[in-house]
């Protein structure tokens, strides 16, 4: 039982940081109605700006004034980026068919994948936020022991995955789109391990998406987000800014690629599979609803604790590897009886 | 119509010798009319006269190319959509636009998303006086929805709506910016007789009760007729007339063009 409540934490956990990501296109599908081809890119240009940043500067341990710094510069880089797109892409189309501005958005992507290895390379980088990756004892933590674990002892099993978060083991090692051996929480008698990084991560990623979700549900932006979302030319005419609005919105999208940046990066390293966790995001929107914040947290949480239920679970008598697929095939079957999703809005066309 | 206790005012409205033209199409050329605080204006003319472009060029949504817009005494070469709003200027649309996601309430309250004062970081921030702004705004709101009689579809989502009920919600809308000119273009088109009462009633009432000027598109001559004061005729994007509803049916150059024998 134990053990059941330890690989359904650790999949939670991870489930956090897809709510993360997903919530990024959330964001800019709930304003201007198109999935945001671009968002991966914006983790990559963030956490590759960071990263670069800190060496170039010279940041001698995580946390010092220099890394605060690099932290501001890279936010101030991604409110740049928000509010040139919104200048340079989205107003000249104004008004346009929905699948012109998804194309932009994929050309977005490119120019911005672009921008960041022109400036900054392409090399692999580490992370370093300064989070030890041992495991915690959840029990210990709660009867107020010292919860630090001994060392890891076996792990539940292979896990391959490219972008998967993968917690306790060798935080120096750079995993490059390979194969990873380190599950999210550690199997001990007697007690619930999980890794302390995987702990601060989901606090961060769950104290940003609360706070968003908390922005554009309770404030009157929330009302002129949908109005724009729905019809450009009525949203107009009431006077919504609409620039503003996209502004915004974009920006927020550029906060949430920085943390998500961040957090991922120190996970897998930062280089250019980074951009490819717009794959992970996918059935998470497909589960939650493209339209919903709240349908981004929970169908990430589901995504997250479904999938590493299955692995540990179903994996062992089907021959493993089901981490890779399983939230497709979950998303597939969303699709087929609930394409709108869990939180989405139904689409009603009269005709 | 109580011609009486409406008072008709100074021009709230000026528009002069506009030229817009998409490419090779001239949809207005040299157009110059005005409105004058109170009135209710018709603009009348066969499919593709240009009205719709003219109520276009007020609320800023096109830009022409020469003229000028003079609104409540500031001469402007061109319009903007949010200044325009911002500035009184409510509308409606030929093919509706509403936001078909959202219910009738919602879709109206946008319509006040402009008179809150309570910017965005300020609602965040302070619970207290936000949320009393909302309450007020609501009851303005349903004051409307009371108004309009449309309360028992306060709560639908509006793409589930009739037709008919549609425009009156988008009307809803428009009134919920208090505006002080309102262009409907062609709230009337596509309803039954029915519902066109109801909407000759509302856009009267609208004009009485709260003297809002209203410029209207409307194809419907007995409506027409009925309740403007006085109409501009556009055929292929000029001018041809200019007056009373009496004068305007009385023009041969109207009879020619609109009214007159099939051509
Ligand atoms: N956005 C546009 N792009 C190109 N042509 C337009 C546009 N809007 C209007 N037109 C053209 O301008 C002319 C006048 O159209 P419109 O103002 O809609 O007429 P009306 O409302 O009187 O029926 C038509 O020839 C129409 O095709
Ligand atoms: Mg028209």
């Amino acid at each position: 039982m134990l053990f059941f409540f330890e690989v359904l934490i650790g999949g939670l956990l991870s489930g956090v940081m897809y709510s993360l990501v997903a919530l990024g296109f959330v964001l800019i599908f709930k304003a201007s109605g198109v999935f945001n081809f671009a968002q991966g890119a914006m983790v990559l240009f963030a956490a590759l700006t960071f990263v670069s940043l800190l060496k170039l500067m010279g940041s001698e341990v995580p946390g010092d004034g220099i890394f605060l710094l690099a932290l501001v510069i890279t936010l101030a880089a991604m409110m740049a980026v928000a509010v040139g797109t919104e200048r340079f892409v989205l107003r000249p189309l104004v008004n346009q068919p929905l699948i012109v501005l998804f194309m932009a958005t994929l050309g977005l992507n490119f120019f911005i994948e672009g921008l960041a290895q022109g400036i900054w390379g392409n090399d692999v980088h580490a992370l370093e936020l300064g989070i030890s990756d041992r495991p915690v004892n959840l029990l210990d933590l709660f009867a107020g022991k010292s919860a630090v674990a001994p060392t890891p002892i076996a792990p539940v099993g292979p896990i391959v995955d490219p972008v998967a978060p993968t917690g306790s083991g060798q935080p120096d090692e750079i995993v490059i789109e390979t194969v990873n051996i380190a599950p999210t929480a550690i199997i001990v008698r007697g007690g619930i391990l999980v890794s302390q990084f995987d702990l601060f991560a989901a606090a961060i990623a769950g104290l940003l998406v609360l706070t968003l979700a908390l922005f554009f549900n309770y404030t009157r932006i929330g009302r002129a987000l949908r109005a724009v979302a729905d019809d450009h030319q009525a949203a107009l005419s009431v006077g919504i800014p609409l620039q503003h609005v996209w502004a915004i919105v974009w920006a927020a999208a550029g906060l949430v690629a920085l943390v998500a940046g961040l957090l991922w990066g120190s996970r897998l390293g930062v280089q250019f599979s980074l951009s490819l966790i717009v794959l992970k995001a996918l059935p998470v929107l497909i589960v939650g609803g493209f339209t919903s914040i709240s349908g981004a947290i929970v169908g990430g949480l589901i995504i997250g604790a479904t999938e590493k239920l299955a692995e540990v679970y179903v994996g062992p008598i089907i021959g493993g590897a089901l981490e890779n697929w399983f939230p497709y095939a979950l998303a597939t079957i969303f699709l087929l009886f609930r394409p709108q999703g869990l939180f989405g809005e139904k689409i009603i066309e009269r005709v | 119509m109580s011609a009486t206790t409406r008072v008709i005012g100074e021009v709230l409205l000026k528009v002069e010798g506009i030229n817009l033209s998409f490419g090779g199409v001239r949809a207005l050329s040299e157009v110059s009319f005005d409105i004058r605080k109170g009135e209710i204006r018709a603009i009348i003319g066969p499919n593709g006269a240009g009205k719709s472009s003219m109520l276009n060029c007020i609320n800023g949504f096109y830009h022409p190319q020469q003229g000028s817009i003079t609104y409540k005494g500031q001469p402007r070469r061109q319009m903007r959509p949010h200044e325009a709003a911002a500035q009184g200027i409510a509308r409606t649309f030929q093919n509706i636009a509403l936001f078909r996601g959202m219910s009738t309430l919602d879709n109206i309250m946008t319509g006040r998303l402009l008179k809150m004062k309570q910017n965005f970081l300020m609602q965040a921030l302070y619970w207290g006086p936000a949320q009393r702004e909302e309450i007020a705004h609501r009851e303005h709101v349903e004051k409307i929805i009371d108004f309009l009689e449309i309360q028992a579809i306060r709560k639908v989502p509006v793409g589930r709506l009739p037709y008919g009920l549609q425009k009156r919600v988008e009307l809803g809308r428009a009134l919920a910016a208090e505006p002080e000119l309102l262009l409907l273009d062609e709230p009337m088109a596509g309803m039954n007789v029915e519902e066109k009462e109801d909407m000759c009633r509302f856009v009267l009432d609208v004009n009485e009760e709260f003297g809002t000027t209203i410029a209207l598109i409307e194809h419907d001559m007995g409506v027409v007729m009925d309740i403007s004061d006085r109409v501009v005729v556009l055929d292929y994007g000029r001018k041809i007339a200019d007056g009373t509803p009496d004068e305007v049916r009385a023009d041969q150059n109207v009879i020619d063009a609109y009214l007159g024998v099939a051509h």
